[in-house]
């Protein structure tokens, strides 16, 4: 009995044995590693390494932070992806390939620049500091780093949405006397609400567990600006490896009730589409 | 993209009831909230990147490369993605071979696994290696017995690399593959080719646009992996510092010329990623 249907093709004893084989030694063993030593505390000392209140304390920031990078990059992933798709302006086609920059860009390199920038001094945060607004060194220069990070996710899926929407609804409509905000409410939104949500998502994912970016624009103060990747760092240099592992464990978990939540909303996306193309 | 956005004179041809001053204000309000919000969040850091690392002219510049250190962490870093892209390269040929071209039991499962450290954290990816072969790790002891040294050392750095960049090749690659489909291949091996003749003359064209950009990022990332390869580089100057971890080191130093000479080096990089991307798409290619 072959777990694969048969084809003319050769290699794919070759090509899955190498594939299932490196996928274990690079990925899977080492993350097994991980949810071991984590489980292997008793108990009482894994909710009390999870639980304490320096962790909680990162989970706070970690996790309201993006959830609120992912917001704003809800809203403004979306009105980019709707002036990118709808409307020509001259650069556009520049700016549309920019936007894929701070995925491409290292996240050590927008954590100094964006720190730079937001600083009192900088070329935005002087303006800032007048009304009593400090970014840098705060909770909100962690979701501006956050913010930056996960806006490709946001517009990249947004984008193809939009193009889906039919023009012709919309005309339909507007001929029968729907308004603009109710075009927008009854036709636009339902056509692009998975994308929107998947964006969403993918940002906030992305969000949660960046480090690279934050450890330069957070004032990584325990309790206030310090994010749940910087602790479990602090732990490892400690040589706490059960803390470590007890906070990435956490981490693990959430990033794969994260992942689970993008597929079932990928998933519901294309059965809308195929659904509207009937 | 599919379809280019039409102009305003076409829209307003088309739909001559659009032709209004609330039309027109919203047109320019979505403009100019996305231009300001990308200028402030990105075009400004991007040019912070080159001002800064230039604040005190091209010869300061040029000098700070001229740095032991630096260079040392330029080449570690090239080092690193010199193993590590051609491994997650061929990795991802074979992933992509096995996913595309034939159909098998557990395939989506295999390919949300492939996926996976897109959705952990650096830091993550970076500790689980700690955890086995650190000094109190799984097989610390025995490491250690035997002089070999992989945290705080080059292979502990590659491996890290490695499982950060471990999609970027086959995530390109697969969807591609799918796209193109078998039939050219069913052709060449039933009028007697090889396997391996058919991988390069037949598959291998198809993609190799694909490929190209899948490189390209893979490279990208892996030099500039930071949380992943902070966790267990052990930061030793001069030794076990690739180019964003010395970048960190400089900046906490005041040294702001070093450490965005530095940066204007990776940064040079990713728009070179993004220019391979544009040219790649140009050329017909699309990622859905």
């Amino acid at each position: 009995m072959s777990i694969k249907q048969p084809s003319v093709l050769p290699g794919f004893g070759l090509t899955f044995g190498f594939t299932t084989f490196f996928l274990c030694a690079i990925v899977l063993l080492p993350l097994a590693a991980l949810v071991v030593v984590a489980t292997s505390t008793t108990w009482h000392d894994f909710v009390h390494l999870v639980l304490s209140p320096r962790a909680l304390g990162s989970y706070r920031l970690s996790f309201g932070a993006s959830a609120l990078a992912a917001t704003i990059n809800l809203v403004f992933g979306f009105v980019i992806a709707w002036t990118l798709t709808r409307y020509d302006f001259p650069g556009r086609k520049l700016i549309d390939a920019l936007i894929d920059m701070p995925f491409a860009l290292p996240t050590a390199v927008s954590g100094i620049a964006l720190t730079t920038v937001f600083a009192q001094n900088g070329w935005i945060g002087q303006y800032l500091e007048p009304f009593g607004i400090k970014v840098a060194y705060t909770w909100i220069g962690v979701t501006v780093a956050l913010t930056l990070i996960g806006m490709p996710f946001a517009v990249r899926s947004m984008q193809p949405a939009l193009l889906e929407v039919q023009h012709d609804l919309e005309d339909a409509a507007e001929t029968l006397g729907a308004g603009r905000f109710y075009v927008f409410r009854r036709i636009i939104l339902p056509t692009v609400l998975p994308a929107l949500l998947t964006g969403f998502t993918l940002a906030f994912a992305r969000a949660v567990g960046e480090y690279g970016s934050v450890i330069f624009i957070a004032g990584n103060l325990p309790m206030k600006t310090e994010i749940t990747p910087l602790l479990i760092v602090i732990r490892l240099e400690e040589f706490d490896y059960k803390g470590a592992a007890a906070l990435g464990f956490v981490m693990l978990v959430i990033s794969f009730v994260v992942l689970l939540t993008i597929n079932l909303l990928q998933g519901w996306g294309r059965r809308r589409l195929i659904q509207a193309a009937r | 993209m599919a379809a280019a956005p039409v102009t305003l004179q076409e829209d307003l041809a088309s739909r001559p009831g659009r032709d209004t001053i609330a039309s027109h204000l919203i047109r320019w309000a979505f403009i100019t909230v996305s231009l300001l919000f990308l200028a402030g969040l990105l075009f400004a850091p991007l040019a912070t990147v080159f001002f800064m690392a230039l604040e005190k002219g091209v010869h300061a510049y040029l000098q700070s490369f001229a740095d032991p250190d630096t260079a040392s962490a330029i080449r570690l870093t090239l080092t690193t993605a010199a193993v590590v892209v051609p491994v997650n390269t061929l990795f991802g040929l074979a992933a992509s071979w096995a996913i595309a071209k034939f159909e098998f039991t557990g395939k989506s499962f295999l390919i949300t696994l492939i996926d996976l450290p897109l959705a952990v954290s650096p830091v993550i990816s970076g500790m689980v290696y700690v955890l086995l072969f650190g000094l109190q790790g799984w097989f610390g002891n025995w490491l250690q017995d035997h002089d070999i040294s992989i945290i705080f050392a080059l292979p502990g750095i590659m491996l890290a690399t490695m499982l950060v960049t471990f999609p970027y090749v086959a995530r390109e690659l697969i969807p591609l593959m799918q796209q193109v489909g078998n039939d050219e291949e069913e052709a060449a091996i039933t009028l007697g080719a090889g396997g391996w003749m058919t991988f390069f003359r037949v598959t291998l064209p198809k993609v190799r646009w694909g490929l190209v950009y899948g490189v390209i990022l893979c490279n990208a990332r892996a030099m500039g992996e930071f949380g992943a390869v902070s966790v267990v580089s052990g930061h030793i100057r001069g030794l076990t510092n690739t180019m964003p971890l010395h970048i960190e080191i400089l900046y906490n130093e005041y040294n702001f010329v070093g450490a965005f000479a530095v940066a204007s080096l990776l940064t040079l990089l990713a728009v070179v990623t993004l220019v391979v991307k544009t040219l790649v798409e140009r050329t017909g290619y699309r990622r859905r």
